[in-house]
């Protein structure tokens, strides 16, 4: 049984995962505001706009023209897994890219922060 | 450390009372330009100074969409413009220290987006720009232990310090309880 139709089948318990997400993404939107000096999800700043973003190749973003060359040739696809080692430490990651950040560097603030951006940046529309 | 017989500090805190970084700051990092050039450190440092400078040429263009809005009323609108006005100190320190360590100064680019479809009154306009303040506190407080030249650490400190004061100031105009809300900022 799939573990969706197992938590219809328990209200309670699927109220408390539903909570657990809202708590996570809630928290996620709040390590997500550090991100706002650079980057917002629906327009390009001094970073990329991250709408469109998981399943991207890093250094694609449609209109954003100011990546690093380190960047574009990382080979980096986003998803989960890439951009949770991206935010961890940028600078290690890839070496010379234009995000000159030390990272988030506690896990629990990295998965909500990713939890977030995957449900943010495709429920939104990329400003032209 | 002194320069010239003078106790080095590069803040000068007669100047109009705001956190101003001396010239001595920037000057000070000419006696390291020799030895930085071609180090992979010193092409770190501005790189790291050339983001920061982007952030805050942006700064100073949100700051002017905002003042151009019509929304600001004679209390916020003052107080608007002297924050840019500091983006704008801020990003003459970088450029300037970019130059010292022998690299390019990023320039403003020729258009902005911002969401200005979704700035309705002087609360939308103010939220914004405590968004923008509070993202820069962040910023800075990442970018301070990658350099590998203490002082612009600290150089990078001080605009820290202002940013979390303008950061601070918005939270209190929109009456956001507490004030400050915590004893550390990540």
């Amino acid at each position: 049984m799939k573990v969706a139709a197992f938590l219809a089948l328990l209200p309670a318990a699927g109220s408390a995962a539903a909570a657990t997400d809202a708590a996570l993404l809630r928290r996620g939107e709040q390590v997500y505001d550090r991100c706002a000096a650079c980057h917002a999800i629906e327009q390009h700043r001094t970073g990329p706009a991250h709408c469109g973003l998981f399943g991207r190749k890093a250094g694609a973003a449609p209109g954003y023209a100011h990546y690093s060359e380190a960047l574009k040739k990382s080979g980096i696809v986003w998803d989960d897994k890439s951009l949770a080692r991206f935010l961890a430490d940028p600078m290690t990651v890839v070496p010379g890219t234009s995000m000159t950040y030390l990272g988030v560097t506690d896990p629990r603030e990295r998965e909500a922060l990713v939890a977030y951006m995957r449900q943010a940046t495709k429920e939104c529309k990329l400003a032209r | 450390m002194e320069q010239q017989g003078q106790p080095f500090s590069f803040i000068n805190p007669g100047r109009r009372n705001a956190l101003v970084l001396t010239a001595g700051a920037v000057a000070l990092l000419a006696g390291r330009e020799a030895l930085a050039k071609g180090q992979p450190t010193s092409e770190a440092d501005v790189r790291i100074l050339n983001t920061a400078l982007a952030a805050e040429l942006e700064a100073v263009a949100a700051y002017q969409a905002g003042a151009e809005s019509g929304l600001l009323g004679t209390t916020a609108k003052p107080i608007a413009l002297q924050f840019q006005g500091h983006h704008r100190e801020h990003a003459d320190l970088l450029a300037g220290a970019v130059r010292k360590l022998g690299g390019k100064p990023v320039e403003a680019r020729s258009r902005y987006s911002f969401p200005l479809e979704k700035l309705k009154s002087e609360a939308d306009v103010l939220r914004f720009a405590a968004g923008l303040e509070r993202g820069a506190v962040s910023a800075y407080l990442n970018a301070v232990p990658l350099f590998n030249d203490r002082r612009l650490a600290q150089a990078a400190a001080s605009i820290l310090g202002d940013e979390a004061m303008h950061w601070a100031v918005f939270r209190q105009v929109q009456g956001e309880t507490p004030v400050v809300p915590a004893a550390f900022m990540s």
